[in-house]
């Protein structure tokens, strides 16, 4: 079988490609896209200890990782819909209004 | 070479490529079509780890039902392409330093992980990772918060229906 390290070392540069694209992008949006591929890194961490323990209970957690990121997709996109209707735009330098 | 080590290579190379189209792509539906990709190509590594539950719900509930509201959203708000790409400005590259030490130290660490314990023999757990297994521990152990994410998604539903609306 496959060295559960592998699956691990995937995990970890899937979660920091997710950390570069929530640092340098500037859509709104693929932020929101690069913060659900971190969850889907820490997701396939629970599943790959899960198989190396012989146990479900990291099965049952990336389950309710999944339900808890349905939750944040949604109230995240409403947020992204009401930025866009009171300021026209999604790009993150456009929002300023937090930082003073 | 086995032929798991084989899917898996492929499997993992793939993710990573759709991954790293999801971050580079310019306009946000590539990134979004990407973002399905992915979350395919992962439900197939997955299934390699026996998790055939979670892998069903990553197709149904990631790539079904949260990539159509990421369309749904980009399309209702019909964007353009990025104005701006490919200047290395200091947020960028500061971004990438630390991504790049960020896997560096999570790389070193995992290599250090002692090496696994008895490998599951085929048969032997012939229930892991089946729902009526995953039903069985969330039903008894996990009761209470598997209730407090029914809550959570109908706070959230209602949150979104009144943070989009118009006029409340």
């Amino acid at each position: 079988m496959v060295p559960i390290t592998y699956y691990l070392l995937l995990a970890a540069a899937l979660f920091c490609m997710g950390m570069f694209g929530v640092l340098v992008r500037r859509n709104a949006l693929v932020v929101f896209m690069s913060v659900e591929l971190m969850l889907n890194a820490a997701n396939l961490t629970f599943v790959a200890f899960a198989r190396m323990r012989g146990d479900d209970l990291g099965h049952v957690s990336a389950f309710f990782v999944i339900a808890v990121a349905a939750a944040e997709a949604a109230i995240g996109l409403a947020i992204v819909i009401a930025v866009f209707r009171s300021r026209g735009s999604i790009l993150l330098e456009d929002l300023r209004t937090m930082k003073h | 070479m086995n032929i798991e080590l084989i899917l898996f290579g492929a499997f993992a190379l793939l993710t990573l490529l759709s991954a790293g189209t999801v971050i580079f792509a310019r306009s946000p539906i590539n990134s979004a079509m990407a973002l399905v990709s992915t979350f395919f190509f992962m439900a197939g590594i997955y299934v390699l780890l026996w998790a055939h539950t979670v892998a069903v719900m990553q197709v149904l509930v990631y790539a079904g039902a949260i990539m159509v509201l990421f369309l749904f959203v980009i399309m209702l708000l019909n964007l353009g392409e990025s104005p701006t790409r490919g200047k290395p400005t200091v947020a960028r590259v500061a971004g990438g330093a630390a991504t790049v030490g960020l896997f560096a130290v999570l790389a070193i660490i995992l290599l250090k992980l002692p090496a696994e314990p008895a490998t599951l023999s085929t048969g032997a757990q012939a229930s892991f990772g089946t729902i009526a297994t995953m039903g069985q521990v969330i039903f008894t152990q996990w009761l209470f918060p598997f209730e407090a994410v029914s809550l959570l998604l109908l706070v959230a539903m209602v949150g979104a229906v009144v943070v989009a609306k118009s006029r409340i």
